[in-house]
């Protein structure tokens, strides 16, 4: 029962303090969902050794979904694929997020024009926080994706969004 | 003031209470959002196949079996041990036959195999030494003709 998960309706002092913090420790720890498909793989593998080192960032890689905030779609999302990532999507616990890496996953890639088995581009069926371009990324760019990511939860809030 | 033990439960208490403290933060700050795919059973992916109830070896029993007998034992040596100077030479020799009789049902279960982990029963084959027919190769006659 998350009692103060978005329950208030305007912020005030108190509420923006906790907002601060919950939010500065979400986005320090952001555990990561692998989920190498393809060649992206290779690349996020790269950022997660010692010269880039994405664990500077406070990104743990866990094999299962339960432990995880972020899922980092790595390579080329087939259709058989796409069942899978979307019930392991459902099975991440909120707060949740989900970082496109490669051209593959943003939109097809190299296989947009004649690919019948590619799914042209991850976001068909989850949605997508950050996309991160390039055939493959640099590390570089993967860290860069993941920065974007802390900025966007830093925004977040307990206040409910009104329309 | 306080005994020892009254100190121990108050180490107890205040780290009861700071474990029940993060469990608490974490049900006030964390989303609630249950629906049926998210508390579907984890299967890396897949649509989940058959029973989580792995049937596990019997082997685990027998050895948590003798571990108690023994466990037991143990607990009966402690405190005999620690008297062990004001009592003479009868309390010795009383657990010296309380022993023995043990030694002798641990002996039972070490010859028994039921200490080791894989039971060292090799199946050796059995070869059978029938008298062979020489049998005479097969020479080809003709096309699609087999040999007599």
């Amino acid at each position: 029962m998350g009692l103060l998960d978005q329950r208030f309706q305007n912020g005030n002092i108190l509420i923006t303090s906790i907002d601060n913090l919950l939010n500065w420790a979400r986005l320090s720890s952001l555990w990561q969902m692998q989920f190498g498909l393809a060649c992206c793989a290779i690349e996020m593998m790269a950022a997660s050794a010692s010269n880039f080192d994405i664990m500077r960032f406070g990104v743990i890689p866990r094999a299962t979904p339960r432990q995880t905030d972020v899922m980092i779609v790595a390579g080329t999302v087939t259709l058989k694929m796409a069942s899978r990532i979307k019930r392991l999507y459902d099975q991440m616990p909120e707060p949740r997020y989900v970082i496109s890496m490669g051209s593959c996953s943003n939109c097809g890639g190299p296989y947009w024009e004649h690919g019948y088995h590619v799914l042209k581009g991850v976001d068909r069926v989850i949605p997508v926080d950050v996309y991160v371009p390039g055939c493959p990324p640099r590390p570089e760019a993967l860290l860069e994706g993941i920065i974007k990511l802390q900025e966007k939860v830093r925004k977040e809030s307990l206040v409910k969004k009104s329309a | 003031m306080l005994t020892e033990f009254g100190k121990v439960l108050i180490f107890f208490i205040i780290g009861a209470a700071f474990v029940a403290a993060g469990l608490i933060t974490a049900w006030l700050l964390r989303p609630h959002r249950p629906y049926p795919q998210k508390l579907s059973t984890y299967e890396c992916g897949e649509e989940p196949v058959g029973s989580a109830w792995v049937r596990f070896n019997v082997r685990f029993y027998v050895i948590a079996l003798v571990f108690l007998i023994f466990d037991v034992e143990v607990v009966f040596l402690f405190p005999w041990a620690l008297v062990y100077r004001q009592l003479g030479l009868f309390a010795f020799i009383e657990m010296a036959v309380f022993l023995v009789i043990l030694i002798v049902g641990f002996t039972y279960v070490w010859v028994k195999g039921d200490l080791d982990w894989d039971k060292p029963r090799p199946e050796v084959p059995s070869v059978q030494h029938s008298p062979r027919v020489e049998k005479p190769p097969i020479t080809k006659v003709a096309e699609g003709v087999p040999a007599a």
